[in-house]
């Protein structure tokens, strides 16, 4: 990596020696504006920022604008595009090929909470170590504008009249299926998705972030609960957020009391500085209510909600080898030619 | 069930002498109330008396309470298919007890228990009454028991009227209840009662008999989803997702017991494998795709409503060049049709598996050996091709229980295909691409995730891709990768199992079959000669057809195509790859949820010959 050219300046690199460009993908194909491309931006800096090598993470997605993006970011990690709905299954399974690979996943809200619901959530209750990103825009921008089950009730859309239903909260989903590790953000708070995904990649399980991104042009109306305007007037941040990762030391200093931190299974620390009230995001129960109560009162609460990291990951439930199980010989896989034997004596 | 005349010149019934190792026996129960374990003990018995046996559960999907029979063939000339003609009868549900009277054979032995008070009017069988209430009252069973091993007294009755060796039945009852003493002894405890019972106060008065043969001292006794499992644990299985779904649970169960025991390190206590029940099928093969893609040796098994869920993700393994291995233990459909009865219903769907062009790998195994042996090869086939490989067993196979030969260990190494690791793509001289056809097979070279060269990774996907898997919606480039899939199909060829074929000298007439059907096509084969009918054989052991099927199918006059379907599905493929065959071949596709019979064929084929 250019670490160091002949003539010119040292270009900045992080800890493993590589720079930004390192990280990136592809230039977007999406929209101008579009809350996922600040997203993918973020995952950009996030992984930077922490040291992450790109070989070591495998990127998922659906179908959608947002399954569009792992290509706009760590071309130097593999990918996979799935089916609508249902990347959950794709990445349970190509997870256990490598078990020290981390997975990130782009999901959208139609790709989310309506085909893909039951994968979504069987993929929460199995902890697998994924970090989910839904980008959440309320609406179905690929087939050019129709209502997405995020999206509010009595939401006006173009061409499709107003929405009848009571939305899902992503969020919500996620914890009440045993999610262990929920955030809720916004695309146009790019230092909170930003810390947010860096504490979502030291996470030991799925870590859910339910990230609102606003659809440029299909659902950008300024009383739209998922428009920039909307969002930057309703968004009541539970706290301020910082990550520092195992290697970094502890440079900021808080008083008693007004921090709370998180250690994260990986050694790392994720800083949660109050604001205003002091919220215990290890609390299901509480971070159950804040959801409800932000619901009722329509803001937009956004930060880490709740984090569990006691909870064992998908891999050490199945106790399998150190070595990856897609780099075992054949001599650890096939059963020697002795146990034949005793295999046919255990027929009739 | 029903019976029709025999078509065939059987031996009249009336003849004095005994009828030895060469008849059914049939139970009729109600299912839920623990038959299953006095069956298979009848048959295990007979099994290690050295007699040739089969066993076919016929049952209801149900779980307690509906009518359920079983069928036990007897064969000292070794013919494992079921038959028609039911010389015994063991009566034991009130419900079915007229429709089993009128089934027994002229000639045959009804066994049915005394507190069915019906007057039998027949008197071309033997009749015999069995105590039952009084039998399993003296046993001093348990009361939550009794229901269970009042079945245990038709065996004992039974194990008298034909001389069953009862040492034989101890040790079926010790292999069934895994060497446990108390329910050993409780169920051969009535066993012996009744045994002793019948020893005292029945007149044998029928002919049927059964001696030791010397014909199973090599043989094991296993079910087809048991040898599939085991067959894929030698196959290095590492990851399997499944749904509960019959008839091929069992399978996925069976990986469960085995594995544990085959596949866990001595040293470390840490497992080479994962067996994880999905949510639905579909999540199944996107876990056992994923999986594929990741490089581990991947399989998911299911029966047809949960392949129509597949069918997404199989398009997209296809179009995407991910290995992995779908078993389909078939059942009756459409929908959920007849779950716990047999057929060969998913040949043309599996074939056409998924949207657009596609064309899917099918193995066809026919026994329990050829499940076990599919089980490992499936892997090496999946993996070479960057395919996935569908095993077409069925109910029959997978859930009944076979004689069959002792699983052998698999004959091949590994092939794990063309893979590329660091010091592979480190030895390149040409830059890797994922779906470049280096080798003018079709078949391009892969990366899997954890590979830490800088060029191994790649982004994967189902919309259109250049050879490089780079996101494209060019013409040409599109026009070009789905013939290279055609290409590869063409290279299958050369690896999936090649047909078994069978002559006989002068044969103008041939039979192309597959699966299950196979015991049945040999017995009607010989039955035919009799009949001065000569046929040659094919039976198909996958899709591609090799060189051996294009040379075979020019070879004849007419050519019949038998299947356990409606359609004639297999027929319908070989007329697509032969067109200029298509008036040589004949369909005859019979399905009618129960196994095959050698005179239902025998009868089909000459009512064809005769037109």
């Amino acid at each position: 990596m250019d670490v160091q050219t002949a003539n010119g300046p040292r270009s900045q690199v992080n800890l493993i020696g590589l720079s930004r460009a390192d990280y990136r993908g592809n230039p977007t194909t999406l929209c101008q504006g579009c809350g996922h491309n600040s997203i993918s931006n973020q995952i950009i800096s996030a992984a930077y920022e922490v040291n992450l090598e790109p070989e070591s993470v495998v990127k998922f997605s659906g179908i959608g604008c947002s399954s569009k993006s792992p290509t706009y970011f760590l071309n130097r990690s593999f990918g996979f595009n799935g089916l609508h709905g249902r990347m959950p299954s794709l990445a349970t399974g190509a997870l256990f090929g490598d078990h020290t690979l981390k997975g990130l996943a782009v999901s959208g809200d139609g790709d989310t909470a309506s085909i893909g619901m039951g994968q979504f959530k069987h993929a929460i209750r199995r902890n697998l170590r994924l970090v989910y990103i839904v980008e959440n825009n309320g609406v179905y921008g690929l087939t050019k504008g129709q209502f997405s089950a995020t999206a509010e009730m009595g939401l006006r859309l173009k061409n499709q009249g107003t929405n009848p239903y009571m939305p899902i909260d992503i969020a919500l989903e996620a914890l009440v299926g045993n999610a262990t590790f929920v955030a809720r953000s916004f695309a146009g708070d790019p230092k909170q998705v930003k810390e947010l995904i860096k504490a979502a990649l030291s996470h030991g399980g799925i870590s859910v972030l339910d990230i609102i991104s606003p659809c440029v042009t299909f659902n950008n109306q300024d009383s739209a609960m998922h428009s920039y305007t909307w969002g930057k007037e309703h968004e009541v941040a539970l706290h301020e957020l910082s990550f520092v990762p195992p290697a970094e030391e502890i440079m900021i200093e808080y008083g008693e009391g007004e921090a709370k931190e998180v250690t994260m299974h990986d050694g790392s620390t994720v800083i949660l500085k109050k604001l205003g009230k002091d919220y215990d995001p290890t609390n299901r129960s509480e971070a159950l209510r804040v959801l409800e109560e932000a619901n009722a009162q329509q803001v937009l609460l956004t930060g880490l909600i709740y984090i569990n990291t006691e909870q064992p990951s998908l891999r050490e439930i199945y106790n399998i080898t150190e070595t990856p199980l897609n780099r075992l010989s054949q001599e650890r896989i096939r059963p020697s030619r002795e146990s034949m034997e005793m295999v046919n004596g255990l027929m009739f | 069930m029903s019976i029709s005349q025999p078509a065939f010149n059987e031996s009249p019934v009336t003849q004095p002498e005994l009828i030895i190792n060469d008849f059914s026996i049939t139970v009729a129960t109600v299912n839920g109330s623990g038959s299953q374990t006095s069956n298979l003990t009848i048959l295990r018995a007979l099994f290690k008396m050295g007699i040739p046996v089969s066993g076919k559960n016929l049952f209801p999907s149900n779980i307690q309470g509906l009518p359920t029979w079983y069928t036990i063939r007897v064969s000292k000339d070794g013919y494992l298919a079921r038959r028609e003609e039911q010389e015994i009868m063991v009566a034991m549900n009130p419900a079915t007890f007229i429709q089993d009277l009128a089934n027994v054979s002229p000639g045959g032995v009804f066994i049915y228990p005394d507190d069915i008070t019906f007057k039998i009017e027949r008197t071309d069988i033997h009749t015999y009454t069995m105590p039952v209430k009084r039998l399993v009252k003296e046993s001093e069973a348990p009361s939550n028991l009794r229901d269970y091993i009042a079945n245990m007294v038709y065996v004992g009755v039974l194990s008298n009227l034909l001389n069953v060796d009862l040492d034989k039945i101890y040790s079926a009852l010790d292999f069934h209840f895994k060497a446990k003493t108390k329910p050993i002894e409780l169920n051969f405890g009535v066993v012996k009662a009744a045994y002793d019972w019948a020893a005292t106060n029945l007149v044998k008065a029928d002919r049927f008999q059964v001696a030791p043969m010397n014909e199973t001292n090599d043989c094991i006794m296993a079910d087809g989803n048991t040898a599939a499992a085991l067959g894929a644990i030698y196959g290095g299985v590492q990851f399997a997702a499944w749904y509960p779904i019959t008839p091929a649970t069992s399978l996925a169960e069976s990986l469960n017991e085995y594995l544990p025991k085959l596949r866990r390190d001595p040293e470390t206590e840490k497992n080479t494998f994962v067996v994880l029940q999905a949510e639905d099928e579909l999540a199944a093969i996107g876990m056992a795709i994923g999986a594929g893609w990741s490089g581990l040796r991947s399989m998911t098994s299911t029966s047809g409503p949960g392949l129509s869920l597949m069918t997404e993700y199989a398009g997209l393994a296809y179009f995407s060049e991910v290995p992995v291995v779908v078993w389909d233990v078939q059942r009756v459909g459409p929908s959920t049709g007849l779950p716990t009865r047999t057929a060969q219903g998913d040949i043309t769907f599996t074939y056409f598996m998924g949207h657009g062009d596609t064309q899917m790998i099918m193995l066809l195994p026919c026994s329990v050996n050829e499940c076990f042996e599919f089980g490992w090869k499936a892997f090496d086939i999946a993996e070479r091709l960057q395919t996935p490989i569908f095993v077409l067993s069925d109910l029959d196979l997978g859930m009944n229980q076979w004689m069959s030969n002792p699983f052998t260990y698999p004959d091949q190494p590994m092939d794990r295909g063309k893979i590329l690791w660091e010091e592979d793509l480190n030895k390149l001289e040409k830059r890797w691409g994922r779906y470049q056809d280096v080798d003018g097979d079709g078949i391009p070279y892969r990366t899997v995730p954890g590979n830490k060269h800088p060029l191994a990774p790649y982004f994967t996907r189902g919309t259109g891709h250049d050879e490089n898997a780079r996101y494209s919606e060019d013409s040409e480039t599109w026009r070009k990768l789905l013939d290279r899939l055609a290409l590869k199909f063409q290279t299958a060829r050369n690896y999936v199992p090649k047909p078994v074929v069978e002559k006989m000298e002068g044969a103008r007439v041939a039979i192309i079959s597959y699966g299950s059907t196979e015991p049945a096509i040999v017995e009607a084969r010989q039955k035919l000669i009799q009949q001065g009918l000569k046929t040659d054989f094919l039976r198909l052991r996958a899709v591609p057809f090799t060189q051996e099927v294009d040379d075979f199918v020019k070879d004849y006059d007419r050519i019949y195509v038998i299947e356990m379907n409606r359609d004639g599905q297999m027929h319908k493929l070989l007329c697509m790859a032969y067109p200029e065959q298509t008036t040589r071949l004949i369909s005859i596709a019979y399905t009618d949820g129960l196994p095959m019979t050698a005179r239902n064929i025998g009868e089909m084929i000459l009512a064809k010959e005769e037109n």
